[in-house]
């Protein structure tokens, strides 16, 4: 909402200063978003002078001018003036300034060959004068002006506040007047009683048909004859131009301004382009017409349509029709003033995809007794502008607006805010607001003004009274330290954790869009639905994720792209498995890409690999709290991994949700991402799937045990199925006996020379201890006996000799 | 006498002069042998007078020890001599780079929810959540803010049926309907998380991220939103003193609404927090309106409270002097490890908040 403070000042008496102004309308929710001049065109010619004019090369009758703009800054300039020489002061204007005289916007230009940046002007060129014979002489004043602007905007300063959609009274003036007045800022101007003269009768025909959808409650309306339509006079120009809008003849310039004073749109129509009434009802669907601005519209139905018998005029409060518009020809007008319902403008405008000033008003509330005001207030401009005779008002309505009440209590006040205000100071406060205070005991019996639609219960009387006394008010009260629970649950917990301790092995935390392009995220969804966002930011974010990887992969690429040969990035966040709410798990994605040890002058570098990321997985989940002796791993993993070098990993073995995958990414996948490393592996972590161990930690760490007995190291080497499972060997081996075999490690696995086809070698220690006595070679020599027998049966493998 | 005086100072002389270990330890058997020189000596004694024998012993033994002594200290000597200069020779250059180090990072935003976690927990709140995908009621019509009502043009929603019906939440307020829901009242929490609207420029993304703020209970009232919000700004921006200005505004959900600033000034084209004469707009909140509270089934003659919802990039921003928006979502290898902090530093109370 933009208007001048002059502007304000015709329904406002007040003392304050234009910040005193700004503040106020700030603090009590008038925000204001700036206080500026209007730009205008001729803001960008400066003072200039010519520092060196020489003949240009090509032409005899043009000069090279270096011209001192200011801040230091010196351009060449081609003119043609007789008169330009070193030393002379003048006015410039750079590239695309638009030239007063012609219209003429500037740019860089070749003249004769030589590159002119911008031109030196001549009073006529300014329309100063018509002297055109030479460029501006300044005289020596303007010495220390130069790069300054060389017309002094003059516009007056135009104030810019941002209204909430609950203030439709605030976007007139009126009602920023009137909130200013009740804040203490001024006195409300009493409006000047109308003595304007009305003859004859509104005599063209106006029906509000009643209709279920019926969008129109009020048509108030007066016919003006024989009026002369003309460009508006400079006053009302200057409104217009202060609203940042374009002047267009004085009737519209005139319903424009009433809509910015009081809030009161309008419409003007040429009454002898009517046929024969006006009847405003219910749209069909297919009707159309065209609208003033320019553009065609088909209507649905029960769009409310003010018409006559020909069809269509306009947008009932939304947008007139080309039909019936006024033009400089127009000689007697139907002024139109009415009331819409909210809820039938905002689905038309939106129907139709419109935006007008009047629909915006409409849309959150007209003041319904404001009818005969605009029409009285619009008439008496016109009359003064224009001329004519002014017909009664005549006001057609099917619903009668009924003041509504609200009882409040004033102990509501000082319950909410925290603070007291004397009853007194509370009722003036409302009172200015427009409300009708009675007294009912301790209650305040509140009639709202019709102005203010928004104010329907008692909490709404509350803001009002402490927005106008002022938020600075409101006491600061020292929190409250009560807690109610814990601050983190199980899964909240773990996601800080997981988080840092992912990061802590060298990944770097990425936030990427919860939606990523259909045609990666297909490569990564499974079986999961696609999820597509109807009205997506561009067409490559148009689904949600069903898989962090799409973005991870496309942003690892990238970094790839920039430069960058090792990189390990991860990312904790929602990946969504349907569309309804819910529909998602919290997911660590993690990637590493290129070498280990690269350019290490002491180690080996070589090729990241599934180890590396199964390494970074187990640690976070041993350091998360998981049991990593219970943990079990199988190969089934998604399709997006290398089926051979990739592996799921369970809580325990009798879990049936996998809590992690790691391994190679799918050689079809990195080849159709284009991505170009030496080695890329992946790991995922679903912390939805983790579940909280039934044992604290406080019960954990109190079960401590240990044996003194000396302990004994023994080394198996076993040939068996290449395809037979590590995990499994181990497991066989610790089942032998629980107590006695503390822990089994695999320290080598062998293939080929020496181990027949089809077979492997894996070598495994095993650490044999008591917790009763130190055992001696014949114990020994026992269990490794039955290992080897386990093993043997068990597995089908050899003990190598 | 003079016969082994002579002999003891031979072989000093020679230790002197010895520096080889194993000729030390020649020298010792030569002396201490079975039949070594000064160990004959001694058996000598027997076959001599008592007289004599008493003054010979102790000569013996002092050359005896003094002899020993010189020996052990010889071998000392060598033996240092020797270790330093074998770790003369094992010199390595310290200077060599240790074995790669791959450095972590953790996101600005995860710090900024963490240390606003932090703050939030010293006065007693918890921490819940919502999912992304919310249905239309619970992100606008629960929240007083019914389909016909101009504020929900305010919200560019990204929606995911033709019907409107569900959609990626536009601010975090849901989780409110949510938690009240599911609850009875008291209810304090904050609600961190990521937002959605469908616009994009550089000071817009289409994925931000929020915390909302709810505390419920049978008389709470503006003071204490004031109370708390003061709290939270000075301690998370780790200042003593803030200007804060509580400014009437309008959001659906809350009645009365109050808009945030905090004063700042720009000091060498820095922006710096808490001073100066400029303001800017950091969050929103208000009293939760009762249309609110009767939604969610909680007595508003019962129970009021204050709402607040707060920009997490924002904050960061502001914080850590990040200027572009639009960078917190490009995973550039370089800004996440300029901006990224070191996993262990773990925004706490007793620790300090950052570094």
């Amino acid at each position: 909402m933009k208007f001048t403070v002059d502007w304000l000042k015709n329904h406002l008496d007040t003392k304050f200063n234009n910040n005193q102004i700004m503040d106020k309308l700030t603090n009590i929710g008038l925000e204001v978003e700036s206080f500026e001049s209007t730009t205008s065109e001729l803001d960008t010619f400066i003072v200039a002078k010519i520092i060196n004019a020489k003949t240009h090369p090509n032409a005899d009758r043009l000069k090279l001018c270096d011209v001192d703009i200011g801040s230091d800054k010196t351009i060449e300039v081609v003119c043609g003036a007789p008169n330009a020489k070193n030393g002379l002061l003048t006015v410039y204007a750079p590239p695309g300034s638009i030239i007063p005289k012609n219209r003429m916007k500037l740019s860089v230009s070749k003249i004769r060959g030589v590159t002119s940046y911008g031109m030196l002007c001549s009073e006529s060129e300014l329309l100063l004068s018509n002297e055109s014979d030479g460029i501006i002489e300044l005289n020596n004043k303007y010495a220390n002006k130069i790069g300054e602007k060389y017309f002094k905007n003059t516009s007056e300063k135009v104030i810019d506040l941002s209204i909430t959609p609950n203030r439709p009274d605030c976007l007139g003036v009126r009602g920023i007047a009137r909130d200013l007045s009740a804040a203490g800022a001024g006195k409300l101007k009493i409006n000047k009683k109308s003595n304007l003269k009305y003859r004859g009768n509104q005599n063209i025909n106006v029906t509000i048909k009643k209709e279920k959808a019926q969008g129109c409650t009020i048509f108030g309306s007066c016919l003006i004859k024989g009026v002369t339509n003309k460009e508006s006079p400079k006053w009302l120009k200057d409104k217009i131009l202060s609203l940042g809008q374009k002047p267009i003849s004085a009737i519209v310039d005139i319903t424009n301004y009433v809509m910015f004073d009081l809030n009161r749109p309008l419409h003007a129509y040429d009454a002898d382009k009517i046929d024969n009434e006006i009847i405003v009802r219910s749209s069909s669907k297919g009707e159309s017409f065209e609208a003033l601005d320019n553009k065609k519209y088909i209507l649905e139905n029960d769009m409310c349509v003010i018409s006559d018998r020909s069809g269509v005029l306009g947008l009932g409060g939304i947008i007139g029709g080309t039909r019936s518009g006024t033009e400089y020809s127009t000689k007697n007008i139907l002024l139109e003033s009415a009331y819409f319902l909210p809820r039938s403008i905002r689905k038309t405008s939106k129907q139709l995809n419109i935006d007008t000033d009047a629909k915006f008003r409409f849309e959150r509330g007209i003041d319904p007794l404001s009818i005969e005001e605009g029409l009285i207030k619009a008439s008496e401009i016109i009359k003064q502008i224009c001329g004519g005779e002014i017909s009664n008002l005549d006001v057609k309505k099917i619903e009668t607006y009924k003041k509504t009440t609200i009882n409040f209590d004033p102990f509501l006040f000082e319950k909410t805010t925290g603070f007291n205000v004397e009853n007194k100071e509370l009722i003036k406060i409302l009172e200015k607001l427009g409300f009708n205070v009675s007294k009912n005991k301790k209650i305040l019996k509140l009639a709202i003004p019709s102005w203010r639609p928004d104010i329907t219960q008692p909490i709404d009387i509350v803001e009002e009274i402490v927005r106008i006394k002022g938020y600075e008010h409101i006491n600061t009260s020292e929190p409250v330290k009560t807690r109610l629970k814990p601050t983190l649950n199980y899964h909240q917990k773990l996601f800080h954790f997981l988080q840092r301790s992912v990061a802590s092995k060298g990944y770097l935390e990425t936030v990427t869009w919860s939606f990523t392009d259909s045609k990666i995220n297909q490569l990564f969804k499974e079986n999961d639905e696609e999820i597509p966002i109807v009205n997506p930011i561009s067409s490559d974010l148009n689904v949600l994720r069903n898989s962090i990887f799409p973005n991870l992969l496309f942003y690892l690429k990238k970094n790839l792209d920039r430069g960058f040969k090792d990189i390990s990035l991860f990312e904790i966040g929602p990946a969504f498995k349907g569309k309804n709410p819910g529909d998602q798990l919290t997911v660590i994605g993690a990637v590493r890409a290129g070498k280990v040890s690269r350019l290490s002058w002491n180690d080996k570098e070589r090729i990241v690999d599934t180890f590396d990321v199964k390494k970074d997985l187990i640690q976070t989940l041993c350091e998360a709290g998981i049991n990593k002796d219970d943990i079990f791993i199988d190969d089934r993993t998604p399709t997006y991994y290398h089926p051979g070098k990739s592996g799921g990993v369970y809580q325990n073995k009798n879990e049936k949700n996998a809590v992690a995958y790691f391994g190679e990414i799918h050689p079809n996948l990195i080849k159709k991402l284009d991505i170009k490393t030496e080695g890329l592996v992946i790991f995922e972590i679903c912390l939805d799937y983790i579940k909280e161990s039934k044992q604290k930690i406080k019960d954990l760490k109190s079960e401590y045990k240990f044996s003194d007995f000396q302990k004994s190291e023994r080394d198996f080497a076993f040939i068996i199925n290449k395809n037979f499972k590590s995990q499994e060997l181990v497991n066989i081996i610790k089942s032998v006996d629980n107590k006695l075999i503390q822990s089994v490690r695999v320290f080598d696995v062998f293939e080929g020379e020496n181990i027949p086809e089809g077979k492997k070698s894996i070598a495994v220690n095993v650490t044999i201890q008591s917790d009763e006595k130190t055992l001696n070679e014949n114990d020994l020599d026992k269990i490794n006996k039955l290992i080897i027998s386990s093993v043997e049966s068990k597995s089908g493998a050899k003990i190598r000799s | 006498m003079s016969d082994i005086k002579k002999i003891k100072d031979d072989y000093i002389d020679k230790l002197n002069t010895e520096n080889n270990i194993e000729k030390v330890n020649n020298i010792k058997s030569e002396l201490f042998g079975k039949n070594g020189i000064i160990s004959n000596e001694f058996k000598k004694l027997g076959s001599i007078s008592v007289e004599e024998r008493k003054k010979l012993a102790s000569d013996l033994n002092n050359i005896k020890d003094e002899l020993q002594n010189k020996i052990s200290i010889k071998i000392q000597e060598i033996e240092t001599k020797e270790i330093n200069l074998k770790l003369e020779k094992e010199k390595i250059d310290v200077t060599l780079p240790e074995r790669n180090i791959e450095i972590g990072k953790i996101h600005p935003v995860s710090q900024v929810i963490d240390e606003i976690s932090s703050i939030f927990s010293e006065i007693g709140f918890s921490v819940e959540e919502g999912p992304d995908v919310e249905n239309e009621y619970n992100n606008f019509t629960a929240l007083n803010t019914p389909d016909n009502h101009p504020a929900r043009d305010m919200h560019d929603t990204f929606y995911l049926d033709n019907n409107k019906e569900l959609l990626l939440r536009t601010h975090t307020s849901p989780v409110q309907v949510r938690t009240m829901l599911k609850g009875k009242p008291p209810f304090k929490i904050i609600a961190p998380g990521r937002t959605y609207r469908s616009d994009s420029d550089q000071t817009h993304a289409p994925m931000f991220h929020q915390v909302e703020g709810l505390h419920i209970d049978k008389n709470i009232n503006m003071g204490h939103l004031k109370g708390c919000l003061n709290y939270f700004i000075k301690e998370f921006f780790e200042v003593d003193k803030i200007k804060m200005r509580f400014r009437p505004s309008h959001f659906p959900f809350t009645e009365p609404s109050a808009e945030v600033d905090i004063g700042y000034e720009i000091k060498n084209g820095k922006i710096v927090i808490g001073e100066g004469n400029k303001w800017l707009e950091i969050l929103g909140c208000g009293m939760v309106h009762p249309n609110v509270l009767k939604n969610v089934k909680v007595n508003p003659s019962k129970y009021q409270g204050y709402a607040f919802g707060i920009g997490i990039d924002r904050l960061g921003m502001l914080k850590y002097g990040i200027n572009d928006l639009r960078a917190f979502f490009e995973t550039d290898y370089r800004w996440l490890s300029h901006f990224g902090f070191d996993p262990l530093d773990v925004p706490s109370n007793y620790r300090g908040l950052s570094r």
